[in-house]
Formats: structure tokens, C-alpha cells, sequence
């Protein structure tokens, strides 16, 4: 058959401009069912793959070992610290109505910056500017904490970042990063994740990939972790360079996860295996 | 910073019922057996023995190994008798000590 058509598209130029074009079609149609994104429709929080006793854990809040992290940032958040000997309280009053529905718009735009930013690194940047402390370390107790107490004032609510001129360049270079092969084994976040989800991978379910839960108290780790960790532990997993924490290609793809996430509602601190 | 607890005991309850008492404790439960990064092991570092009580009286007793997961999560049940106090205390290694109680009325 392909050398038919080669011998064919030897002989008439039209009917090799034919063949290119069947070939382009092809192509195509693989492409675009390779990068379908889920629809709205479908779209499920990573919850609904849990097996009955880790939804029982997240569900019960003296079962959930991520409140632990939750007491934690409450203490800090009402701690003074800094130069300017300032908590995050004396500014924010109360978290449980200043702190609402914030975790469910990060991360966001900051003009300051000209590019996302991520709620850890929104936190440091209080921490710096507000109360003239050290930055928070990526992973520690305190910076998990604190993020766990102010992302759990944010449960039930739908997610609902921005996509807006501002924000929608870096939506869409998480995106390309989602969707792009890296690593030894050649594999995409969109593999897994928008193509495979609800299937099976060495005997656990592939989910869809959904950052509403975070920080999440995973199983494995035994411990709080963020979204960023997750993404690297992907990263590594896919036996590809992951980025270092605080790096722009992580925010990008968190503020596209976050999109692609819209509604869903937000569970942190969620219980993940 | 301190140890954090999170227990769950029923406020209330008929007496003779079977009440379900929930312990979740913050602790690495470091297992003496993992290697750090130099090379050198860790040295263990968990929670050995739990203990409640009902109003003085020994009611459950558990000791730990160091095969138990971080961040312990422990539950037990027992049986309303009368209202007062529920104490619970985990002991450890490096001298951990940590207690919590809460209170029970019993109709």
C-alpha cells in the first residue's frame, strides 16, 4: 500500500498533494484525540477513586492526619514574628472569614511580580515584606501548616482562578507542559491523566489529576506535602529533570491544573494514598 | 512545638452503651531502621505505650512498634459507665509525653 502510493505520488504531483494531505488528516485526528481535555462534565476530584477507608479518613476531621498540620498553621497564624513583630491575625483578623475562598482563586496573578504566584510563595512573600521574617522553607511544618489552615477555609467552595489576559499566557505554558513528552520514557502529564484516568496503573487507579485537595496528607509520604511535591514526585516517576520547588514551570502548571479543575470543589487537607 | 492531638469522644452517652473513642497523634514514629543522608542510621524515635483511663480506672492499653506508620491513629471502644473524665497519654522515646482528656456525661 505505501509503496503503491509512493510509486503513484512518483508519477503525479496531484495525487502526492492527495497522499500529503491524507497524512496531514491523520495526523491531526491523532493529535487532537491524543490532547482532549475532559470535559466539564466528567471531570471528578481525585477523591471519588479512593477506596472506602481513605475516604473514611479524610471525611472524619479526628481521622483526617492533615488537621494535625491544620493546628499547626492556626498557631502560627496567630503567632508574632519578624522584625516587625507582627501575626498573620494582626493584619487578617480572623482567617476563618478573611482566609475564605482564597486557596480556591491561588495561584494568582501578582503585579508585582508580572507573573503567578502560588499560595506558598504568597505566604513568604507576607512573611517578607509584612512581618520581615525569614521566608518560610518549601516542605517544612510551618510553610505546610500554615498553607493546610488557610486552604481548609476554602472547603466546599468551587475553584476559580482567573483566566484573564494577565493570567492566560502562563495557563496556557502550563498547558503546553502538560501535554509535552519529557522524560526517559517519553510520557506526558496528558497521558495519564486526561487520557488513561479511571483506569488502572500497576493495580491502583489512574485519577484525574486534580489539585482541589492540596496540601494533602498522602499515605506514602506519611506527611503534609504540596502540589509542587506531587508534581516533581510525577516529574521523577516519568524518570524526567523535575523542576526545583519555587520554579515558574511548577506555578504554570499549577495555575493550569487550577483551571482545568474549575468548580470542582475545594476537600484540603485531603487524604491521598 | 508541642505534640498535637486530635481525639474524638462521644459528649454523651446511655449508660451500658459501647462508645467508640478516636486518637490521632502528631509523631514521626521514626523507625531506628532508615538510613540518612551520610550514611549513618536514624536513630528511633517513636511512641511506645498508650494508655487510657475512665475516671482513674485503666480502661485500654497498647504498646507501639516501631512498624507503625507516622502520625498514629489509634481506636478503641469501651463501655458508658458514668460521667466524668476520659484521660488518654502516649509515652515515647527522647522522653515524648503527651495527654488529653475530655469529659463524658453518662444518662
Amino acid at each position: 500500500m505505501t509503496n503503491m502510493l509512493r510509486a503513484r505520488s512518483f508519477t503525479s504531483p496531484r495525487l502526492r498533494l492527495r497522499g500529503a494531505l491524507i497524512l496531514a488528516t491523520i495526523l491531526a485526528a491523532t493529535i487532537s484525540a491524543r490532547a482532549t481535555e475532559i470535559p466539564p462534565a466528567e471531570r471528578r476530584s481525585d477523591y471519588e477513586f479512593l477506596g472506602p477507608q481513605t475516604r473514611a479518613m479524610q471525611d472524619d476531621d479526628t481521622a483526617n492526619p492533615g488537621m494535625l498540620g491544620v493546628l499547626d498553621g492556626e498557631a502560627l497564624w496567630n503567632r508574632r514574628d519578624g522584625e516587625a513583630n507582627k501575626s498573620c491575625a494582626d493584619c487578617h483578623n480572623d482567617a476563618r472569614a478573611s482566609m475564605k475562598g482564597v486557596a480556591a482563586r491561588y495561584p494568582a496573578y501578582s503585579p508585582t511580580l508580572g507573573r503567578p504566584i502560588d499560595l506558598e510563595a504568597r505566604i513568604n512573600q507576607c512573611r517578607t515584606e509584612q512581618q520581615k521574617a525569614t521566608p518560610l522553607k518549601f516542605e517544612s511544618k510551618e510553610l505546610l501548616g500554615l498553607t493546610a489552615y488557610i486552604a481548609l477555609q476554602s472547603r466546599g467552595m468551587p475553584i476559580d482562578v482567573a483566566a484573564d489576559e494577565r493570567t492566560q499566557p502562563f495557563i496556557v505554558a502550563g498547558r503546553e507542559l502538560f501535554n509535552r513528552r519529557q522524560g526517559q520514557i517519553n510520557m506526558s502529564c496528558a497521558q495519564c491523566h486526561d487520557d488513561n484516568w479511571g483506569r488502572k496503573l500497576a493495580g491502583a487507579p489512574v485519577p484525574q489529576g486534580h489539585p482541589n485537595g492540596y496540601p494533602v496528607y498522602r499515605l506514602e509520604w506519611q506527611s503534609l506535602g504540596s502540589l509542587q511535591r506531587r508534581l516533581r514526585n510525577c516529574m521523577s516517576g516519568m524518570r524526567a529533570e523535575p523542576y526545583p520547588y519555587g520554579a515558574p514551570e511548577n506555578v504554570d502548571l499549577e495555575l493550569y491544573l487550577m483551571s482545568r479543575a474549575k468548580g470542582l470543589k475545594m476537600e484540603a487537607p485531603a487524604v491521598r494514598p | 512545638m508541642t505534640a498535637r492531638a486530635l481525639i474524638n469522644v462521644p459528649a454523651k452517652a446511655r449508660r451500658g452503651e459501647i462508645i467508640e473513642i478516636k486518637t490521632l497523634i502528631a509523631h514521626p514514629m521514626e523507625t531506628g531502621f532508615r538510613v540518612g543522608l551520610n550514611g549513618a542510621l536514624i536513630a528511633r524515635d517513636i511512641i511506645t505505650t498508650f494508655r487510657a483511663t475512665y475516671n482513674g480506672e485503666e480502661i485500654f492499653r497498647a504498646d507501639f512498634s516501631p512498624a507503625i506508620a507516622a502520625n498514629p491513629f489509634l481506636t478503641f471502644f469501651t463501655v458508658a459507665t458514668e460521667t466524668g473524665t476520659i484521660e488518654l497519654h502516649w509515652e515515647g522515646d527522647n522522653g515524648f509525653a503527651a495527654a488529653e482528656s475530655a469529659p463524658i456525661t453518662v444518662e
